[in-house]
């Protein structure tokens, strides 16, 4: 788990993700990114964290996806001048990433037209205060408004903005679209989020190494079971401890039914946004039912909180796996007749194809991930790439479209169900007998864990640091959506404004999920 | 086109009744759905605001509209603008950088303003409590009438607590909580 010609020695760390972090001075910081663009890495994340209580510093990390595993990169500096070399020029996703962690934080990037807009501090707090700072809350907090964001202004003969949000119109979370137009072309679009943030990754240091799961698997609701497997995963490495075989698969088996959930919920969202009401009907109807099963066997219908360190929390018996194997089945035979009227539509074909294209050059530049790059040729997917157990076992067949289009982000969500309805039925077959779940020990202050998951959005990842009795003392939970926002902007460019809603919705990235 | 028609004719009408606490909750549906015609017009109208949730409430929330729930079959629907609304159903602690939002959109909706908090978060912030960057439950910013308990609350929950609400404004039971 090395980046490809970086000559600093590496550490590994324990647990089911093969990960390991160098800590590296600022000239090396930047030759690890590049030497991962070079040598086709991928950049994951960019957080920063504070090391203060132990010697007045700051560091920021880099995580990067490797051929073996995860490789995350430390630059520890100075507080009293907080400055690092950026790394947007390289990997363009890292932007946004960076603008979080100096309002967090208060690390600055050093660099080349570095984008030095707040991007979460929209007003809730004062500029040259940082929330992620242990001395943070002495002074009162200001009136909260909307600092005056500086969108780019696209000049010229016709142009005129659409401003939408932060409240949208729908039943969705909220953020802000400027769309730059003539007529009913997009020029641009740029979007502000950070609307929802909560102070999550602030608020997980007062929880205890084994308590943070709850936390972590509300990050983004919708991907509640692969953040709470990421965390789980990241926790077992900290306290040094395996969770059952048992528990592996009925973690494999949640991920799998929060995959298929998300995917019916979206098709059906995807065929009423191209005006086929009937298909947001047939594919409600299937979620509906499918979170029904979930409720009876898991008690929870998003089985939110059944993940945790150590196993899992609850263990369906024998009868109840049978229900869920052939559900799967059934859902599965309604799902391909539905595919063949899709299919079949040409009014909604005419909508779908050549809509929202992110070529897949333009997507590996751009470092489009998950879901929405395996549509644009990005074959990527943990479950495949690194498989921790049971997926070893299953043997995952990645699903890969070319075509980048609306067409190839549904096409890939059919395929997906139709594998996950395989994994599941592989699952209950092999389902192992014995415990779900072990004792924890204590956690040691200063270990460092991580869990990285497939969710159905794209890879999750968690990095965990224990503190002194039993503490989190940072943990980053980190969404695909990051990657995935700004692709978007690019997915619009020259469709036609009413195309938006659809484009938008084939990628269904999470607002919560990036905003913390 | 045939495929289409035999599959909505296979699928059927699979419309439940809507949830109550007992036997006679069809009869009270039918009052509250009396009542809503009597106090608010011909239709009960939602504008939803997410002021900082994780989005499960929103998976809930569009699950009400699918076709067990069949709320609109209640003459209740969800509106684009709050200036359409009676009701505004809000999830989430709510954000500090969603608090102004939530403000105008309130302010802009007119009487009776009817608030349902949704979920934990909305009641008194949940998870994420009270912080730097919230506000903690959906009542420290505007007035709330009901509030739904639940991380998620399942649909049925929300439908009642929506219920509860307008029947609350049409017998002006007091209880309205908030700033």
């Amino acid at each position: 788990m090395r980046i490809p010609g970086m000559p600093q020695a590496t550490e590994a760390l324990p647990g089911a993700v093969p990960a390991s972090i160098a800590r590296v001075n600022a000239a090396a910081w930047s030759e690890a990114a590049v030497l991962a663009r070079r040598s086709g890495c991928r950049l994951v994340a960019v957080w920063g964290a504070e090391r203060r209580d132990r010697d007045a510093m700051l560091s920021i990390f880099a995580a990067y996806a490797t051929e073996q595993g995860l490789c995350m990169v430390e630059l520890p500096v100075a507080a009293a001048n907080p400055v690092y070399p950026d790394l947007s020029g390289v990997f363009p996703a890292a932007n946004r990433m960076q603008r979080a962690a100096r309002d967090l934080l208060g690390l600055v990037p050093e660099g080349v037209d570095v984008d030095s807009r707040p991007w979460l501090r929209h007003g809730a707090w004062r500029d040259g205060e940082f929330p992620m700072r242990r001395d943070f809350g002495r002074t009162t907090p200001p009136e909260s408004t909307p600092d005056d964001y500086a969108f780019v202004r696209v000049e010229g003969d016709g142009v005129h903005e659409i401003a939408v949000g932060p409240i949208h119109a729908g039943i969705i979370e909220p953020g802000h679209f400027r769309f730059s137009v003539v007529g009913e072309k997009v020029l641009r679009l740029e979007a502000h989020l950070g609307y929802v943030h909560k102070g999550i990754e602030r608020r997980f240091e007062d929880f205890a190494v084994g308590d943070g799961y709850r936390l972590a698997g509300r990050v983004s609701g919708d991907s509640t079971v692969a953040y709470a497997w990421a965390y789980a995963q990241a926790a077992e490495a900290v306290l040094v401890v395996r969770p059952p075989p048992r528990a592996l698969w009925l973690r494999a088996l949640m991920l799998e039914r929060e995959r298929v959930a998300n995917h019916l919920g979206d098709l059906g969202a995807l065929g009423n946004d191209g005006g086929f009401g009937f298909a947001l009907a047939q594919f409600m109807r299937l979620k509906e039912d499918w979170l029904r099963v979930n409720e009876a066997a898991f008690g929870h219908r998003f089985m939110m909180d059944r993940v945790v360190p150590g196993g899992v929390e609850v263990d369906p018996g024998p009868a109840r796996l049978e229900e869920l194997a052939r559900q799967a089945h059934e859902v599965l035979r309604e799902v391909n007749t539905l595919r063949g009227i899709f299919d079949e539509h040409s009014g909604l074909q005419d909508r779908f194809l050549t809509a929202g294209r992110v070529s897949p050059s333009l997507a590996h530049e751009l470092g489009l991930t998950g879901l929405a790059g395996r549509a644009s040729g990005q074959a990527h997917d943990l479950r495949a790439d690194h498989p921790a157990p049971p997926y070893d076992a299953l043997k995952v067949r990645k699903v890969v479209h070319q075509a980048g289009d609306v067409a190839a982000r549904v096409n890939a969500r059919f395929d997906e169900i139709g594998e996950s309805m395989r994994l599941l039925t592989a699952i209950v077959e092999g389902m192992p007998a014995g415990d779900v779940r072990v004792a924890l020990p204590r956690a040691r202050d200063g270990a460092l864990g991580v869990g990285w998951i497939e969710g159905w959005r794209g890879p999750v990842l968690v990095v965990l640091e224990a503190g002194a009795g039993e503490r989190i003392r940072r943990c980053h939970a980190h969404d695909p959506s990051w990657h995935n926002w700004p692709v978007l902007e690019h997915a619009v460019i020259g469709n036609i404004v009413p195309d938006f809603p659809l484009i938008n919705k084939s990628f269904n990235l999470s607002y919560s999920g990036v905003d913390g | 086109m045939i495929p289409i028609l035999l599959k909505i004719m296979r699928t059927g009408v699979v419309s439940e009744a809507p949830p109550g606490p007992n036997e006679d909750w069809r009869a009270r549906a039918a009052t509250i759905q009396d009542r809503i015609l009597r106090i608010l017009g011909r239709a009960l109208v939602i504008r939803q605001v997410d002021a900082g949730s994780c989005n499960g409430c929103e998976l809930e929330l569009n699950a009400l509209n699918n076709p067990y729930y069949n709320l609109e079959g209640m003459g209740i629907k969800f509106a684009a603008s709050p200036r359409h609304a009676d009701m505004l159903l809000v999830t989430g602690p709510v954000s500090r950088n969603m608090e102004q939002a939530l403000r105008i959109a309130y302010e802009a909706m007119p009487d009776p303003k009817l608030v349902v908090a949704v979920g934990d978060c909305g009641r008194d912030g949940g998870i994420f409590g009270r912080s730097y960057a919230t506000c903690g439950g959906v009542a420290n910013v505007i007035p709330v009438d009901v509030v739904v308990p639940g991380c998620p609350p399942p649909p049925a929950a929300v439908l009642q607590a929506i219920l509860t609400a307008v029947a609350g404004a049409v017998d002006e039971t007091p209880g309205r909580i908030g700033p």
